[in-house]
């Protein structure tokens, strides 16, 4: 009996105003700055990590990291009169890397922050920068130093990890217009796993072994597809996924590199302005500036090249 | 703190083990495991030494075989041909002594009088120790025929070894099997595998005069040494007979810090627990259920970090640290100082939970870690002795009962049992239950499936 009265009421309020509701929500989350997804879902990983799965997180660092983020962020703001200072990204730079860098050492930890959050007013190509900065400060710092490493068998290979991963991760990139490259990534990168395999005559629980790192997906999820430093252009940014995964696969298979996606990231960046060369598309601009104006479109730049 | 070398210390190498035993069976030798049913899970693990500096590697390995040595023979997937002078016999004392000091281990305090100060006063180490049982094999006649070519062929003390080379996998199941291999279902995809991933066999058979002019009644251990970018170890082969979970220990000596592995997750045992002080007597039970609850919990897809130390020294010791020779014989290099870092890895595993070989990694972490428990022996007086000791003893009522707690939850022992055993009133059955919520609650994000 209630039951038949709740389900009457459930269907009144969809007719009368739920599609309404529904479709005024959906607006306004369109119209939220994707990097606010972001922030969340960086502060729900750090916590599943730390809570659950002994992610070792200094405090001393964790906040040192935020600080050297947050002050070059500012600094390269002012001095650069790129635009108004934003915390947001470099929030996002320093979450990542507490999130994905491991070190025993504050100055490094520094460094990293300092290496990520400048790469961004410094290497930069006709107005923007090309490097993804925690990418970047992540594979400077491994390079350089010997207490610096990253814990690619962190996040396990759990199946519910995954998918709570996917799904956060989802939300995130649907919002930064960006999911074609992480889905023609892991497509890709898949279909080398399955594909290699075959070959070695391997049971098919290895590629999906293989596949349910939980590194891997928030790599693909998390870094990739960082709208500010991918290809304009949808084919190219479905050419630039299928060449990452070709490189990380050939990092990790052929190299033994188990961290081979960082490095093949970091390698082909400065591809993507020679991409946006030859196939022009929108820029991406993030939704709102911290001034409060928010833009109801990306501006209207055909591509680095014809702006310039 | 420059590291150029940093690329090719992360990189990797390759070796796997597997046992082939006519008419037996055929298994790993990382992680073979016969089983016997009153046999304790932890007397049948396997267990490796691994040193490895930048690509130079070298593998001391042993496995717990205990059929007779006619029957036995092994077959290592390496990555390249080996030379005669990289293969050694080693002791099986040596692998005990590198067991022993890493071994988790108990501490034991005495309080100390509470009318005239003090809490603690001096510690007491037991380790616990696997120990090893091994025995016989045999050899296999030689021809190379399906595919199958013989690089190579030594006699290195009690053993006869053969490098081989092959083209593909059923020519050298046919060889195998020919030459009186008993080779189940499932080992030939596995070889193929490897085969194509372009690696050696290294067969090893006992030489029986030679063992039996020798006087040795144990197969001891073989160490290979090499170079490769590969920093693992397969693991596929010994789940090849699906004989249910196999444990292996994994001792890794390395320059820089801890090791993990890439492709598994690693956690570190739980440790620093007080425990009720009966456990001193049940030692090696308490580790072998506290490792089986944990692994348990972690839905069975973890490795177990249960010592990273500096070798040459610790604090407190269950075994004396390792000695210039000893780590001159597990073949460090003898340049560096303050001497290599050593990780103990643990793992239980079968075909489904560790379906991938284990990849390595060496991290910068340089910070020490063991499993260590404690036990806290009363003070033998009487509250009335003077105003602290009336507050001691109501103290030592709470941290009986939360020491007979921390047991539970290591080890999924039921609470009512360690309370009546350790002599804590009947205070309430029913906890007994509600006590592991919260390792459920992990175990059930840690599983995920």
């Amino acid at each position: 009996m209630i039951g038949h009265r709740l389900k009457k009421w459930h269907v009144q309020i969809v007719k009368q105003s739920g599609h309404i509701e529904m479709r005024n929500l959906l607006a306004r989350l369109r119209r939220t700055d994707p990097r606010h997804f972001q922030i969340f879902a960086l502060a729900a990983l750090l916590s599943y990590g730390i809570g659950l799965l002994q992610l070792d997180v200094d405090p001393i660092q964790a906040i040192a990291i935020l600080l050297t983020s947050l002050l070059v962020q500012y600094f390269g703001n002012r001095l650069t009169s790129d635009r108004p200072y934003d915390a947001r990204s470099a929030l996002i730079s320093s979450g990542s890397l507490i999130l994905l860098l491991r070190t025993s050492s504050l100055e490094t930890a520094i460094a990293a922050a300092l290496l990520a959050v400048g790469s961004k007013f410094v290497i930069r190509f006709r107005g923007r920068h090309i490097v993804n900065p925690t990418n970047f400060g992540i594979v400077v710092v491994l390079l350089l130093f010997n207490d610096a490493w990253v814990s690619p068998g962190l996040w396990g290979s759990v199946a519910l990890t995954g998918a709570a991963l996917m799904f956060i991760g989802f939300l995130v990139v649907q919002r930064a217009e960006r999911s074609d490259i992480t889905f023609v990534f892991l497509f890709s990168y898949a279909a080398i796993l399955f594909g290699r395999a075959l070959w070695y005559g391997d049971p098919m629980s290895i590629p999906l072994h293989q596949l349910q790192s939980g590194t891997l997906l928030i790599f693909a999820f998390f870094m990739i597809s960082d709208p500010r430093t991918t290809p304009d252009a949808r084919p190219a940014r479905i050419l630039y996924a299928v060449a990452l995964a070709l490189a990380a696969a050939w990092g990790r298979f052929a190299l033994y590199e188990p961290t081979a996606v960082l490095y093949a990231l970091i390698l082909l960046s400065p591809v993507v302005p020679v991409l946006n060369i030859f196939f022009p598309g929108k820029r991406y601009e993030w939704p709102s500036r911290s001034d409060g104006t928010e833009l109801k479109q990306s501006p209207p730049i055909v591509s680095a090249t014809t702006a310039a | 703190m420059l590291n150029i070398h940093k690329n090719q210390a992360t990189m990797i190498f390759v070796v796997a083990a597997l046992l082939v035993l006519p008419h037996f069976y055929l298994n790993a030798f990382c992680g073979f495991y016969v089983a016997k049913a009153d046999a304790s899970l932890f007397n049948d693990a396997s267990r490796v030494v691994m040193v490895r500096v930048l690509d130079r590697t070298v593998i001391t390995m042993e496995n717990d075989y205990s059929g007779p040595l006619r029957e036995f023979a092994m077959v290592i997937p390496v990555p390249k041909v080996l030379e005669e002078k990289d293969i050694r016999v080693r002791e099986t004392k040596l692998l005990d002594r590198v067991d022993s000091y890493s071994a988790p281990r108990l501490v034991e305090y005495h309080d100390s009088d509470p009318c005239h100060n003090g809490v603690t006063d001096d510690v007491v180490m037991i380790s616990d120790r696997n120990t090893m049982v091994r025995t016989e094999q045999i050899g296999a006649s030689r021809a190379v025929r399906h595919g199958v070519t013989i690089e190579a062929e030594y006699d290195v003390e009690e053993y006869d070894i053969l490098i081989l080379s092959a083209k593909e996998s059923g020519g050298l199941v046919r060889w195998l099997q020919e030459n009186e291999y008993n080779i189940p279902d499932g080992a030939e995809e596995v070889l193929g595998s490897y085969i194509k991933q372009n690696m050696r066999f290294f067969v090893a058979k006992v030489d029986l005069e030679e063992q039996a002019a020798m006087d040795k009644v144990k197969l001891r251990p073989l160490q290979v040494e090499f170079r490769s970018d590969k920093f693992m170890l397969p693991i596929r082969l010994g789940t090849v007979n699906a004989r249910g979970d196999q444990d292996l220990l994994v001792y890794l000596l390395t320059a820089n810090g801890r090791v993990e592995t890439a492709n598994y997750r690693t956690v570190k045992l739980p440790t620093g627990q007080e425990l009720p002080t009966y456990v001193k007597s049940e030692f090696k039970d308490f580790y072998r259920a506290m490792f089986s609850h944990q692994h348990k919990l972690q839905g069975g897809r973890v490795v177990f970090n249960e010592y990273t130390w500096n070798s040459g020294w610790c604090d407190p010791c269950a075994g004396s640290p390792l000695t210039a020779d000893e780590l001159d014989q597990l073949g460090y290099p003898r340049l560096s100082n303050p001497g290599p870092m050593l990780t103990r890895l643990h793992l239980r595993y079968n075909s489904e939970t560790f379906p991938e070989d284990l990849i390595f990694a060496e991290t910068g972490d340089k910070q020490n870690f063991q499993g260590r428990y404690v036990l806290r022996h009363p003070w033998v007086g009487s509250p009335d002795d003077c105003g602290m000791a009336l507050t001691y003893f109501e103290e030592l009522e709470q941290r009986r009962e939360d020491e007979a707690h921390n047991l539970a939850d290591l080890t999924g022992w039921k609470l009512w049992e360690i309370r009546q055993k350790y002599g804590l009133g009947d205070k309430s059955g029913s906890d007994a239950a509600d006590e592991n919520w919260w390792e459920s609650v992990k175990s059930w994000f840690g599983r995920g499936e």
